[in-house]
């Protein structure tokens, strides 16, 4: 099925649900990968509002991004909890070992670094998340064996998308 | 020999690695032929001791931890040779009775009382311990008797401002309208929190039958659970327990014969902190930027799509469901001064033993810190403790005695807030912490205000020039007039309190801060 009418699919399914623009966002960023920029009219015409309404909101979450990201997602806690247990260091050693920056994905395209603050996980911290799955506990070392199973052909990821 | 095993599915277990205990348990079992099955359980809160397993045998319930996978042999060999009906075993990760380790014993559980006992989503399980008893209580009583009960009980807001949750119930019951919201607020995005996420997976039920209950006190027939997208493990159990309570008659038309109906829907959030404060999540549930609104209207009055609404925390619903059930009396005994009750606590960061921790409002910080904690996870000194998230204040040694009280700790400046406590070392740089906040603020901020949205992103600046030692004096004072104008300009707690942690590590830790002669203070 085509990119546009999965999201008019889902714009149906959405737009007489009591604010239901979230709903509908997280929807198409579970289909899609992420929020296409050309979508933003159609959302507009399904939901009634202006354009500049709905980009304002895809715009203030974190969690819609615009543009489609690597093949998993790991995020790296940056809250204080984790900071007690040196996450700094392994923020570092994330971005230096990936090659990457925060927003940016691997050049394989297998991997798309973001922050994120407090994964509920502050009594075992450091915390990263790759797709659905929390790991605790992090060091540097364990951050590169998580890192060498994503990309190893022969394993698939249990949180990982298609 | 029947032994049940209990192997945790909250988030922590699952991120220490209780899915392969689990399966490896599976195995082992099937292996020995051994008749034993296993429950996927909540956690019991105690997140050092995970993995933790559990086997329930001759009527005890005996635990083990922290296990790995390759410990399933070993600890199934010394069940086989253990002696009947004694509470020993030979095994170093044996920890006996789970409910006498004192970790869980000297606690005083009221809302997590059935977390880690058995599976989620058990509804059985949760009416054989006393589950849906406050509800079916509830039912009987008039709205305003509801009310009344939580009002006796002294129950007071968990989500950080304390604010009495009968009257805000009072306000909406009140207020005349057609159509009026339940809604839960499940953002919990303060850092070193976990409790509402435990709840949530562990007991899912009690906060459904919380918000069934509030919605009967106040007319309404629609609830909404604001969750933050970060806890994907709770969003699932959410979804499979308001399922399951819609099937058994507790949720949806008519519930429990009543005549009243209720219905309830978790809607996730998007990343975004401001999102807890209550106006910003009720822009969010209606589909917008969570752009926090002016107050009043008070949502109780003019809330979700305009219409009376009662925003209440995921602890203040557990709670009354419990109040319902047991009686206000019982709740209100526990407790000091206005603060009735017990605090979750949530002892997080660098601690040996980190988890929640339920007790009465009146123990002091050192001691659950001390007495629970056991000091750091690094094994170095306590340097400093931020407690309230991360908009609380950082507290020096001299101020742990301070007792766990809404009031004693608005008169150090400081706030329990979520009741979630970040223990650093003697490693931590203050000034690195305090431009943190800064920057958490800048990044959070929804916007609306200057002082907020501009300020937090010179505070980061003004912080690195005084690091640098860049016109050092000049530069402090520019800080605290920031300060000032962030406390006292802004909308929302967001800008307002921000200042709290950087003037308490300026204040108790200047010697991070750089320059020739720290200021004592
Ligand atoms: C910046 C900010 C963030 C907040 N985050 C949360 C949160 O994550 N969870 C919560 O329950 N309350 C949070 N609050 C408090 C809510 O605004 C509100 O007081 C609470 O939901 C009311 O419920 P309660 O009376 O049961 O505590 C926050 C407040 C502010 C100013
Ligand atoms: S203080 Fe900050 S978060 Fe609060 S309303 Fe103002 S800009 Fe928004
Ligand atoms: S601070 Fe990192 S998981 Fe909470």
């Amino acid at each position: 099925m085509d990119k546009r009418t999965n999201i008019d699919q889902l714009i149906e399914q959405f737009k007489s649900l009591p604010g239901g623009l979230m709903p509908l966002l997280h929807a198409v960023k579970h289909d899609v990968g992420y929020i296409p920029d050309d979508s933003v009219e159609q959302i507009a015409k399904g939901f009634n509002l202006s354009r500049a309404e709905v980009h304002g909101v895809i715009s203030f979450y974190h969690d819609f991004n615009t543009s489609p990201t690597g093949q998993h997602c790991v995020q790296i806690c940056r809250a204080e909890a984790c900071q007690s247990m040196g996450s700094r260091q392994i923020e570092a050693h994330a971005k230096k070992s990936l090659g990457i920056e925060y927003g940016e994905t691997t050049k394989d395209g297998k991997v798309t670094l973001q922050p994120v603050y407090c994964l509920g996980n502050c009594a075992c911290s450091p915390s990263i998340r790759i797709d659905d799955d929390i790991h605790a506990r992090v060091s540097a070392a364990s951050f590169d064996q998580l890192m060498a199973e994503l990309r190893s052909p022969a394993t698939t990821h249990a949180g990982g998308k298609k | 020999m029947s032994m049940t095993f209990f192997i945790p599915q909250d988030t922590t277990a699952l991120a220490l690695g209780s899915d392969s205990v689990a399966l490896t348990m599976a195995s082992e079992l099937k292996e020995r032929g051994v008749e034993g099955g296993i429950i996927r359980n909540g956690s019991r809160g105690m997140f050092w001791l995970e993995p933790l397993l559990e086997v329930e045998i001759d009527g005890s319930r005996l635990g083990f931890g922290p296990v790995k996978s390759s410990d399933m042999p070993s600890i199934l060999d010394s069940l086989n040779s253990r002696t009947k009906n004694t509470k020993s075993l030979n095994h170093p990760l044996f920890l006996g009775e789970v409910n006498e380790i004192d970790y869980l014993a000297r606690q005083q559980r009221l809302t997590f009382n059935r977390a880690g006992v058995g599976d989620p989503l058990c509804i059985e399980n949760y009416q054989r311990l006393s589950g849906f008893v406050g509800l079916t209580h509830a039912i009987k009583l008039k709205g305003q008797e509801i009310v009344d009960q939580i009002k006796d009980s002294g129950l007071r807001g968990r989500g950080g401002a304390a604010f009495p949750a009968g009257i805000k119930w009072q306000t909406v019951l009140d207020t005349v309208g057609e159509q009026k919201y339940i809604v839960c607020n499940a953002d919990e995005g303060d850092s070193g929190t976990f409790a509402d996420r435990l709840l949530m997976e562990a007991d899912p039920y009690q906060l459904i039958e919380g918000m069934a209950i509030a919605g009967l006190a106040v007319g309404a027939n629609q609830g909404y659970i604001y969750l933050r997208s970060e806890y994907p493990v709770a969003h699932k159990i959410l979804n499979q327990a308001i399922e399951r309570a819609t099937e058994a008659g507790f949720l949806g038309e008519n519930i429990c014969s009543s005549g009243s109906d209720f219905f309830l829907e978790v809607r996730l959030g998007a990343g975004a902190y401001i999102c807890g404060e209550e106006t910003s999540l009720l822009e969010s549930l209606e589909g917008k930027r969570g752009m926090v609104r002016a107050k009043p209207p008070l949502p109780a009055i003019e809330g979700l799509f305009g219409k009376p609404t009662v925003v209440n925390n995921v602890l203040t619903l557990g709670a009354v469901a419990s109040i319902l059930e047991q009686g206000s009396k019982t709740y209100k005994d526990f407790g000091m001064g206005r603060s009735r009750g017990t605090l979750a606590v949530q002892l997080a960061g660098n601690v040996k033993r980190g988890g929640v921790i339920e007790l009465a409002f009146g123990v002091t910080l050192r001691e659950v810190v001390e007495g629970f904690g056991c000091g750091t996870y690094s094994g170095r000194p306590i340097r400093a403790i931020q407690m309230g998230g991360p908009l609380g204040a950082f507290l020096p040694e001299s101020q742990w005695d301070t007792p766990l009280d809404y009031e004693s700790f608005a008169a150090i400046k400081a706030m329990i807030g979520h009741g979630g406590i970040v223990v650093f070392d003697d490693t931590v740089d203050m000034a690195a912490q305090a431009r943190f906040a800064m920057e958490f603020c800048a990044v959070e901020s929804c916007g609306k205000c200057t002082p907020c949205r501009i300020g937090a992103t010179r505070g980061v600046e003004v912080i690195d020039r005084i690091v640098q030692n860049e016109d050092r004096d000049n530069n402090l004072i520019l800080l605290t007039d920031l300060c000032d104008t962030m406390e006292f300009g802004s909308l929302c707690a967001m800008g307002g309190m921000t200042p709290f942690p950087v003037r308490s590590a300026l204040a108790y830790f200047a010697e991070d801060f750089g320059g020739e002669s720290p200021r004592e203070n």
